[in-house]
């Protein structure tokens, strides 16, 4: 059974058919990738499968539950965790107390014993802490920047800070809204070798939109290529690249695939 | 030392002292602003609230302080829920001017449920803590200033680390920020509110039994006091806790002054206007404060 399953989402703004019957099924362990052009679409999938809009029809089904109506951060509690096309750091936050707010779905403690910071609450925090530091930190190699505030950052950390919040969820499912975007050949580089890295250690099924046709064909196993708000094709990385329908709609007829 | 110099330092020492407690008054009003950018038009109710229930407990009921002062702060952090989910969760998604406006009805529905149990008559408030001033050098300082300034430092201290370091406050900063991305992350921006209207009910009641305290009685011109919170968040900037706490103290000592040296000259109320006027002229100089973000809007 599919991890994810979208099926028959509709959503509009005002006239305009953002996602027009949009189904997909992605299966637990798959690095599923959704192209298209601009206005396709993708971003919205997105909004819907994290809470953010409410699509008019259709479902949402995750890990065989129906989600379509949970607000945004019980979906987080599911361990749904996501990043967004332009960097949503808190900007005047460090890079720590970033991360560490990946931490909140796991916290047991109650407001007043966290308040109080004793005992199981004050434990709690440390272990959060440590977690943080210990696995995500470090696997992101951010040790050196963990204290610095995010807004002061080059743009390729900013995005690797917001894998690392992401990632501080220990999400199931995680959500990448092109994570390579605006970054030069090396970050693009360094980025993939991130993605592709947490995503084997830590067995992430992984959903993630991107522009850059040669990360897309590089690493992914299943490719949904959205065109005005419809799928028009769907499959291995290489069947999609030689579909006509794609070849005409998105990458246009003359474009030499990479 | 001069007499003049004394009676200076008096000034300033009272003044620092009230004002602490318009700093953790504040505090309450900045979290509320910051987490649902509302601007809470009944904090002087709130103050009244927490001082009345604290004199109800402890006189009136005769508990014992140990008992009355959390129990008023737990009834204090039920006033914060029935506020956030009986009047304001109803209005999310109305404009913003709905929502301020029903912060100002829902004070005064507090205010009569208050006139109406206890009458508007001035209650006793039992001295926490003693009157009998002491001498700091040649300066008279009453206890009763002294621990209500320590207890204030204690407490901002206190949610100063809370908000800083644990996990739940990171999660208010965080929705404050942006609340979307908040909630992508697992945070309830709902619970954010209720929490930042429970802190508020809970600093304004401490806020209101110190105050009581410092006075020796509870009646409704408590309520002013609460009023103080306005300049002083002003002046500290509306989205700016370090501010407000800073500011707070400012405005005491301001206002205090200016009642000391003014007052006999213009045959009072100098001191109470004072604060105001600072309100007025920080917006027309530097409308979002000290230390507040420059985006903010004048509410």
């Amino acid at each position: 059974m599919a991890l994810l399953a979208l099926e028959n989402l509709h959503l509009s703004f005002g006239g305009v058919a953002a996602l027009a019957g949009v189904s997909l099924e992605i299966n637990a362990g798959d690095f599923f990738a959704i192209i298209g052009p601009n206005g396709a679409g993708k971003t919205s999938i997105f909004n819907c499968i994290s809470g953010i809009y409410a699509p008019a029809r259709g479902r949402i089904v995750f890990d065989g539950r129906d989600i379509t109506r949970l607000k945004p951060h019980q979906r987080a509690e599911l361990r749904i965790a996501r990043t967004f096309q332009n960097i949503a750091l808190f900007r005047g936050m460090s890079v720590l107390d970033n991360v560490k707010i990946g931490r909140h779905v796991h916290l047991r403690s109650g407001v007043l014993a966290c308040g109080l910071y004793y005992g199981r609450a004050a434990r709690e925090e440390q272990a959060h802490r440590a977690i943080v530091e210990r696995e995500i930190i470090d696997l992101l190699e951010l040790q050196d920047i963990r204290h610095k505030i995010v807004g002061t950052l080059p743009y390729g950390q900013q995005k690797r800070v917001e894998l690392a919040r992401a990632l501080a969820l220990d999400p199931v499912l995680l959500l990448l809204d092109e994570p390579t975007a605006g970054m030069n050949a090396e970050e693009t580089e360094d980025m993939v070798r991130f993605i592709l890295y947490v995503a084997r250690v830590k067995r992430l099924t992984v959903v993630m939109i991107e522009h850059d046709m040669g990360v897309v064909m590089d690493i992914s196993d299943r490719v949904a290529v959205l065109d005005f708000g419809k799928k028009i094709a769907e499959g291995a990385p290489a069947q999609v690249q030689q579909d006509a329908n794609v070849i005409k709609a998105y990458l246009g007829e003359d474009v030499e695939v990479a | 030392m001069s007499d003049q110099i004394v009676f200076l330092l008096q000034l300033v020492i009272t003044g620092v002292a009230v004002g602490a407690v318009y700093s953790l008054m504040a505090l309450g009003f900045v979290l509320i602003y910051k987490a649902s950018t509302v601007v809470n038009f009944g904090p002087g109710e709130l103050v009244l609230f927490g001082a009345y229930v604290a004199w109800a407990t402890i006189l009136n009921m005769k508990l014992h302080l140990a008992v009355a002062l959390p129990l008023t702060l737990v009834v204090a952090i039920l006033l914060g829920l029935v506020i956030e989910r009986g009047v304001l969760r109803p209005l999310i998604g109305e404009p913003i001017i709905s929502v301020i406006m029903v912060t100002f009805g829902f004070a005064s529905v507090v205010r009569g449920v208050l006139n109406m149990t206890w009458g508007s008559d001035t209650r006793p408030f039992p001295a926490l803590f003693s009157s009998q001033p002491f001498h700091l050098g040649p300066v008279p300082v009453s206890p009763v200033h002294l621990w209500s300034f320590v207890t204030v430092m204690v407490l901002l201290a206190a949610f100063s680390l809370f908000f800083k370091y644990s996990l739940i406050g990171t999660a208010m900063r965080a929705t404050a920020d942006n609340q979307q991305v908040a909630q992508s992350l697992g945070v309830s921006v709902k619970g954010v509110f209720a929490l930042s209207w429970c802190i508020a009910t809970v600093v304004s009641a401490l806020g209101g039994i110190i105050l009581g305290s410092v006075r020796g009685g509870v009646d409704f011109s408590l309520a002013d006091y609460g009023l103080k919170v306005f300049p002083v968040v002003i002046l500290g900037g509306l989205d700016s806790v370090a501010g407000v706490i800073v500011s707070g103290v400012i405005i005491g000592v301001l206002e205090n002054l200016s009642g000391g040296y003014l007052d006999p000259i213009f045959g009072g109320g100098v001191k109470e206007v004072a604060p105001f006027v600072v309100l007025v002229l920080i917006l027309m100089i530097r409308p979002y404060g000290l230390f507040g973000r420059k985006d903010v809007e004048r509410v």
